[in-house]
């Protein structure tokens, strides 16, 4: 198999978030070895596998760490998070309908489309 | 010893800092220049006999192109590495391997930023890739204050354990007539200050300063003649774990779990033995997880080590006795000024804040956001 045949013109960054502006949060996949990978690139890393392929992430995540980015009043305080998602893969994110310090390590998200200006964003929202 | 590292072969025979602080009118690269002019001139040398220049400028990514032609020479070695602020140290380990091999017979190492005058900011090289800067993460201290909330929800650190770290290097600086800060410090004053990022407040957070460093190297055979006390470079070590926080597999280990060991094994060496601490304190959570990756406390353990006063003047294990980036001086990259502390406590010449008979000493760098770690062991002529 060509190179061309297993990892047809994956543009990480573009396919990314073109997938998120049509509604769908898609993490990569190694054929081979079945691993998930986050961020997205064009080979798995140390095994260097370039049969990533696009899949839906089920948008189930833990909270891992979370910290609040203090904003001058009156712009508002946001909360920043590594979220591991259920797949294996961790992500920086925020958690949202919640008060950003009252985010804890351990909570359970859940993935939602939000937007940052023009560009879509995946947010987190309590699970519970 | 152990990897082949050339253990004692190397020393340090100059060591300078010039405009800790404030220094307007000067860009980084003047600096830079003045400290080095400072370092040769403490060796018997000038930039003439430097045949091998390590450097890293904050705005300049060919600095190594730059300076050589600013100090008026011709490099055989010349190496602008950028691991962040750790690049220093890695820069004492490639220098010692290059002078051991017969590469070349004087190695300068340089820094100078002055960026509290240019930006009053901090200024960070730190570019943001998409799937992390859309979440406008303030960085560096965001990172930093994710690790922390991870230490304190594994370990039970508290921010008073922090804040500990932060008092005990205020206090390093006011035994340091060179210091930026230097006035009162209490435990209430860091939890009272201004939230940056949770845990993380204002103090605990290092300084926006201007400043330089530059540190001599030559093989040790050499070194008796350029230096009254040489400071002998008994190992030097790196190791590198992600570049982005959320690439960071456990974020209270640090890649100085990797490279602290490998020093002291080429030191002949242990933790135990050190008489002077020198760590990248860009936050106060970098001494705890230091502390702990280094093996001078067990894992978790550093927010309990680091209370009482142990770290502090007086204390059992002095760390960070010049004031450290919380309170001496931080230009950016913070890593060069560890060595020539280090430096000083060996050689006897740290003033008031001298460490009685200091004969092995330990400089860390810090690179990236906790991605790159690197370690120095330096002694006196005793401990070769």
């Amino acid at each position: 198999m060509s190179d061309a045949a297993t990892a047809p013109q994956t543009r990480p960054e573009q396919d990314y978030l073109q997938h998120l502006a049509q509604g769908r949060f898609m993490i990569q996949r190694s054929r081979s070895s079945g691993a998930y990978v986050f961020y997205p690139r064009v080979a798995e890393p140390r095994t260097g596998a370039t049969d990533l392929e696009w899949v839906p992430a089920s948008g189930e995540g833990t909270v891992y760490a979370t910290t609040v980015m203090r904003q001058r009043a009156p712009t508002p305080s946001y909360n920043l998070a590594l979220i591991d998602l259920a797949e294996g893969p961790r992500m920086m994110s925020r958690v949202e309908n919640i008060a950003p310090d009252a985010v804890r390590i351990g909570m359970k998200v859940r993935a939602r489309i939000s937007r940052e200006g023009d560009t879509p964003i995946v947010v987190f929202d309590p699970a519970e | 010893m152990s990897d082949g590292f050339p253990r004692g072969q190397t020393a340090i025979v100059g060591a300078a800092t010039h405009g800790i602080g404030e220094a307007p009118g000067f860009d980084s690269i003047d600096l830079a220049a003045h400290a080095s002019v400072k370092a040769l001139k403490q060796a018997g040398l000038t930039p003439g006999d430097v045949d091998a220049l390590f450097i890293g400028l904050p705005q300049d990514y060919l600095s190594g192109l730059s300076f050589s032609e600013y100090l008026g020479i011709q490099p055989k070695i010349t190496d602008n590495n950028r691991t962040g602020g750790s690049a220093f140290l890695t820069h004492v380990f490639w220098a010692a391997t290059a002078l051991a091999t017969g590469q070349c017979n004087v190695a300068l190492i340089a820094y100078g930023s002055n960026q509290r005058s240019a930006s009053g900011k901090l200024v960070s090289s730190l570019k943001l890739p998409f799937f992390e800067g859309l979440y406008k993460p303030l960085m560096p201290v965001g990172a930093y204050a994710l690790a922390t909330s991870r230490h304190m929800h594994q370990y039970g650190t508290t921010r008073e354990q922090l804040a500990a770290v932060a008092v005990s290097a205020r206090q390093w600086a006011q035994r340091n007539p060179e210091a930026f800060m230097r006035d009162d410090l209490s435990i209430a004053d860091v939890l009272n200050a201004r939230m940056v990022a949770d845990p993380l407040g204002v103090r605990d957070c290092c300084l926006v300063t201007d400043g330089a460093a530059a540190i001599v190297m030559t093989r040790a055979d050499r070194a008796p003649d350029h230096a009254a006390k040489p400071a002998y470079v008994l190992g030097a070590a790196a190791a590198t774990t992600h570049m982005n926080i959320s690439a960071m597999a456990d974020l209270t280990v640090t890649a100085a779990a990797q490279s602290g060991p490998r020093a002291f094994a080429q030191a002949g060496y242990a933790p135990k033995d050190i008489d002077v601490v020198e760590l990248y304190d860009a936050f106060t959570i970098n001494t705890l997880l230091f502390l702990e990756d280094l093996g001078f406390c067990p894992k978790g353990e550093g927010g309990r080590f680091v209370e009482g006063g142990r770290i502090a003047p007086g204390g059992a294990l002095p760390v960070n006795t010049n004031g450290g980036g919380l309170s001496c001086v931080h230009p950016g990259m913070y890593g060069l000024f560890t060595v020539v502390e280090a430096v000083e406590q060996l050689r006897g010449t740290a003033g008031d804040r001298q460490v009685a008979g200091a004969k092995l000493a330990l400089a860390h760098g810090n690179g990236g956001v906790l991605s790159s770690q690197v370690t120095a062991i330096l002694g006196t002529r005793e401990t070769l």
